[in-house]
């Protein structure tokens, strides 16, 4: 990269950093040294583009990346109190982690599907109409899915 | 038209909308058993199965259409598609219980042509979406795509083509509504070695998507837009930045570059005309502001987004110091059909200073939510109650939010203004990018101005002091009136700080973000009053003044609130009345919506907030 111009290295931030996240799931603090050494950039100017955009997370994500969505259409329709519910339910808050590391929990600002609203995002499946029920059922079939995919895991030992 | 081509062969087109709204509810599902139905059955060489990008109806999604007959199916269940492929495909028997009932006669209408949610709109820039294949750029040619290239690129100097959009009258559908043409004159007039061209799809306003929807549905028809743009102000480089939360859109854009270039429609010397052009895509990292021009430019070069002071204006220096037209994906997707229909024809559409046709997502309490596009001049009453359908639950019609962050929200006595950029902005709100919220009695005007406000608080660079701290100031001021803390003279501190945060930010973030509080306040104040004197929310939405409470009478003893209420705040034995406990409720409304119809045991009452003043 030695023959491109500081404002070429600057344009590759950003999608290495989506490409860093894409592969580990966030923007662990030795990808950040490294990118600043590869761009011949310094650390601060990469976490300080970092840090700007709400895309990029600097800690592991859990098992199970849960966001809802919170744009207008879902907030009208109850997309808030969803978040309260499931925020009780798992016990952390928006851009938290469970401490068993199976759910992270996120507000995000609109995925398109503002006509079958509210919708939630599970693990980049997007469900629209999701009521408190629907949403309740969603969590504990991922649960029983674990479970068994764990038990099996054990018996197959 | 590829529905007629399939007539004529005797083919008959089963078309599965895969839009976000029709994703969401499964449709990738119908579309796996719908192909292996049809191979099973020995189809295949009567039936065509054929992906779509949005058709528009969403709220009655997955929905799935049989052309040439132009029949339409919806809330398809992946069940009801073996009673399809037998009784319809194999039968010619069409499924009747899956057509659509108008709610207002209760009869079923089968055709999509005759429902009212279509018949009352005018497909112009939408009129490839579900009607062809988005991954396949053959349909979009045989539909006369990239005529209007060819036109631009083989017949007419550049500054024709410019002339020619000057004359459609368009302006811009990003939001600020600025003529299009005159935007690449600017362009063009501009001289360097080096231009770019940008298509702003970093669809930021939240509970929008009529962009995203046409780059997955119609993703030639903005390629085709942005190349004209290039040829017409000499640029030959371009990037498309699209919203990273818009994965089939990204994809969409993606695949549609590498078939043009295949076909010579972009990259060197395209069409043989001499004019080289080519664009990558660039993909948002999530953050509102960058749907502005100088903080979107800033985001390509790698930047954090922060807006940089107009003049200079990126036509004359853009990206890397360099002329850089950019327009929305809308704006884009309309050029090829100006150039195909004339100037002459879009300029008879619309109004005397709003051309063509206005696209909204419509959405919140409507009853059918959707893609809609409508002449410019069409009242909101056509478009909420004709097309859209009126309110959801028969409720009554509060408000609609045009604009998102940026706009405002019209009472019921506004309802039969044309939309246009102009009347909208004489009533407070802006035409914005094409999100429509409708909301009914059960909507709080005060909650709404706070949301949007915390919104563009959140999204806020920063780098205005006025922006950064009047928005977070106003945002605290609205939180203490939510909470029934409210005082006198706290509307008029709102109002005060809307006038400085407007007048002291930089870029249209700022500008614009007192808007939703400012018309809320305007239309809605007697609102803001009951929560600040009576203290009473008048919708029933803000937690601190009201509370969940279980009617002794009425309750079953079933435990279905019981069972879902995320905080334990709920006691009662089988069969026994249950009881909210207010120290652990946390307000959620879960035990509200899942109480059985038949007992609605749960009530939201006021919560009779002291405010200790």
């Amino acid at each position: 990269m030695q023959d491109l111009s500081r404002a070429d290295l600057a344009e590759q931030v950003i999608p290495s950093l989506q490409e860093i996240q894409e592969r580990l799931g966030y923007i662990p603090r030795e990808a950040i040294t490294w990118l600043a050494d590869k761009l011949h950039l310094s650390e601060q100017e990469i976490y300080g583009v970092a840090s700007f955009y709400n895309n990029f997370r600097f800690t592991p994500p859990g098992k199970h990346h849960l966001r809802i969505c919170l744009g207008t259409a879902c907030h009208v329709q109850g997309g808030d109190r969803l978040l309260a519910a499931t925020s009780e339910k798992l016990g952390i808050k928006p851009g938290e982690t469970t401490p068993d590391k199976r759910y992270s929990l996120e507000r995000v600002a609109c995925v398109g599907c503002c006509a079958l609203a509210p919708a939630v995002v599970l693990d980049d499946e997007v469900f629209g109409r999701t009521t408190q029920r629907s949403l309740k059922r969603l969590l504990d079939t991922v649960d029983r899915k674990d479970r068994k995919a764990k038990k099996s895991g054990e018996d197959s030992q | 038209m590829s529905s007629r081509k399939g007539s004529e062969q005797g083919i008959l087109e089963i078309r599965v909308c895969r839009g976000t709204g029709c994703e969401s509810a499964r449709a990738f599902e119908l579309l796996e058993v719908l192909e292996k139905e049809v191979a099973d059955k020995g189809l295949k060489k009567k039936v065509r199965v054929k992906t779509i990008g949005c058709h528009g109806f969403c709220e009655q999604g997955p929905v799935i259409t049989v052309e040439p007959e132009g029949l339409f199916y919806c809330q398809v269940d992946k069940k009801d598609i073996s009673e399809i492929v037998e009784s319809h495909l194999v039968g010619g028997k069409p499924v009747e219980r899956l057509f659509y009932v108008d709610p207002a006669t209760g009869k079923k209408i089968p055709k999509y042509e005759d429902i009212p949610f279509y018949k009352g709109q005018k497909k112009v820039v939408l009129r490839n979406c579900g009607e062809i294949d988005p991954s396949s750029i053959d349909e979009y040619i045989e539909t006369g795509g990239y005529d209007g290239l060819k036109k631009a690129l083989l017949e007419m100097k550049p500054e024709q083509v410019i002339d020619q959009i000057l004359k459609s009258g368009l302006r811009g559908r990003g939001g600020a509504g600025f003529p299009t043409g005159l935007k690449w004159k600017f362009g063009r007039g501009s001289k360097s070695d080096k231009k770019y061209v940008v298509c702003n799809a970093d669809e930021g306003d939240p509970g929008a998507f009529m962009d995203g929807a046409i780059l997955v549905a119609d993703p030639h028809a903005v390629l085709e837009g942005l190349t004209v743009a290039a040829y017409s102000i000499g640029a030959d480089e371009g990037f498309v930045y699209v919203r990273h939360e818009y994965p089939q859109a990204v994809d969409s854009i993606k695949k549609a570059i590498i078939d043009s270039r295949k076909k010579g429609l972009l990259g060197k010397d395209i069409l043989g005309s001499g004019f080289s052009f080519d664009l990558s895509v660039k993909e948002g990292a999530g953050a509102f502001v960058c749907g502005e021009e100088t903080a979107l430019m800033a985001s390509i070069e790698g930047e954090r987004g922060t807006p940089r002071p107009r003049p200079p204006f990126p036509t004359d220096s853009g990206l890397w110091g360099k002329p850089t037209c950019i327009n929305n994906v809308k704006t884009l997707a309309t050029i090829p059909i100006i150039l195909r229909m004339g100037a002459e024809w879009f300029s008879s559409i619309g109004t005397v200073t709003s051309k063509g046709t206005a696209i909204f997502s419509l959405t919140g309490k409507v009853k059918n939510a959707g893609l809609v596009e409508v002449p410019m001049g069409t009242t909101l009453r056509h478009i909420i109650f004709d097309v859209g359908g009126g309110i959801q639950d028969d409720g009554k019609f509060k408000a609609v939010q045009t604009g998102g962050p940026s706009g405002g929200c019209l009472p019921a006595d506004r309802l039969d203004l044309p939309v246009d950029y102009d009347s909208l902005t004489q009533a407070g709100t802006i035409m914005g990018s094409g999100g429509m919220i409708v909301m009914d009695e059960t909507t709080c005007m005060v909650d709404v101005a706070r949301y949007f406000l915390s919104f563009t608080q959140a999204e806020s660079c920063g780098k205005c002091t006025p922006c950064r701290m009047g928005t977070l100031e106003m945002l605290r001021l609205l939180d203490k009136i939510k909470s029934g803390n409210g005082e006198e003279g706290d509307i008029e501190k709102l109002q005060e700080m809307a006038v400085t945060v407007k007048e002291g930010s930089l870029c249209g973030l700022g500008q614009t973000a007192p808007n939703p509080v400012l018309t809320t306040i305007r239309y809605f104040r007697d609102e803001y009053e009951a929560h600040i004197r009576d203290k009473i929310c008048p919708a029933e939405v803000c937690k601190d003044l009201i509370k969940y409470t279980i009617v002794p009478e009425k309750c079953i003893g079933c435990g279905a609130c019981l069972r879902i209420c995320p905080a334990n705040a709920i006691t009662g034995t089988k069969n026994k009345v249950h009881v909210i406990l207010d120290e652990l409720c946390i307000k959620c409304g879960a035990c509200f919506e899942v109480c059985p119809p038949t007992a609605k045991a749960v009530d939201k009452i006021p919560a009779h907030h002291g405010g200790g003043h």
